[in-house]
């Protein structure tokens, strides 16, 4: 039985900061939503495990709030994708730049 | 150390870095189907069984799938474009990385985050019923704040989904009336276009008719196979 809480933190922020990387790098915009995905997935680690810590289920409940958000934001941002591809026939995240002028 | 974070935590690691690295959409997808069951068994190990068993439903299972859904529509071959449109992105990219999971890694190791309570006592009427007894009493407004979300979110996706007619939609009836006016105002045929292969050497499709006096019916080949790029051709002949 591990006594700490560390590790699953540790690992939490490790796997928080690659999504955030991913975010930055890839040029995909479905790569970068899955990018985002790997930052929430992370952030419901570090609560349940923090739900863990302390002996109550309130971690557990905030972790399955993210989820349910998780759920509606890729529906509404897929649809966003889908919607630039369309018109742009490009899934890049470049290509919306030309909204600047 | 638990076996199991052991056995898992560079299982997944390396899946999120798989996310970075590969080209291709689908492959970043199945890496993270990776990392997404192996967050489920942490979560089973970390006395959280419900939340186990949606990982895997609503994340591996829908979130996931929808993912593939979408790349499928897009188009699987889509890959990343190499070239970077701001210089120096990625080098920039991975210094702010490094620096936000020193900052984050260094600073969760120094505190002292204590001893692990664990769940046995919260658990003890089972998982799920624990759970529900909190989410219908002390969450129930943040649960109601959900479902308006979730509805507006199934709206904002079918009027995102939804397009627009520019134009009201022709009839064969329409096409009919068009044709017969074309050919009293500017003389086009008014029959069927003429088949493909008739008279020629060959009855390929690409092989344009010939007509009587020898000459190829350029019209008797489908648009679809005479265009620019049709078919691996580079441009007209």
């Amino acid at each position: 039985m591990m006594d700490t809480v560390t590790p699953y933190v540790v690992l939490s922020s490790i796997l928080f900061t690659i999504g955030a990387v991913g975010v930055l790098v890839r040029r995909n915009a479905i790569v970068v939503f899955m990018c985002v995905e790997l930052m929430l997935n992370a952030a419901n680690l570090a609560l349940v495990a923090f739900s863990k810590a302390n002996g109550n289920l309130d971690g557990q409940v905030a972790a399955f709030f993210v989820m349910v958000v998780a759920a509606a934001e890729v529906v509404v941002g897929l649809a966003i994708i889908m919607t630039i591809f369309r018109t742009r026939e490009s899934a890049s995240v470049d290509e919306p730049r030309q909204l600047k002028w | 150390m638990e076996a199991t974070y052991v056995i898992l935590a560079p299982v997944t690691i390396v899946a999120a870095l798989g996310l970075l690295v590969v080209r291709k959409a689908v492959h970043a997808a199945l890496c993270l189907a990776v990392v997404m069951i192996g967050l489920a068994m942490l979560y089973a190990s970390l006395d959280a069984p419900f939340l186990f068993a949606v990982q895997i439903i609503v994340y591996t299972g829908a979130i996931l799938m929808l993912f593939l859904f979408v790349l499928m529509l897009v188009g699987v071959d889509t890959s990343d474009p190499m070239r970077e449109t701001i210089a120096g992105q990625k080098v920039l990219a991975a210094l702010l990385g490094l620096g936000l999971g020193l900052v984050l890694v260094i600073g969760v190791v120094q505190a002292s985050l204590g001893t692990m309570k664990g769940l046995s006592d919260a658990n003890a009427g089972g998982n799920i019923e624990a759970l529900a007894a909190l989410l219908f009493s002390r969450y129930v407004v943040a649960f109601e704040a959900t479902s308006a979300l979730l509805i507006t979110a199934a709206i904002g996706a079918m009027v995102l989904a939804h397009r627009e007619r520019l134009e009201p939609r022709q009839t064969q009836a329409d096409l009919a009336r068009r044709r017969v006016r074309d050919f009293a105002v500017r003389g086009t045929h008014l029959g069927p276009l003429p088949p493909p292969g008739t008279y020629a050497r060959h009855n390929a499709n690409d092989t344009p008719a010939l007509l009587p006096d020898g000459s190829s019916a350029d019209s008797s080949v489908p648009a679809l196979l005479s265009g620019p790029g049709a078919n691996g051709k580079d441009g007209g002949e």
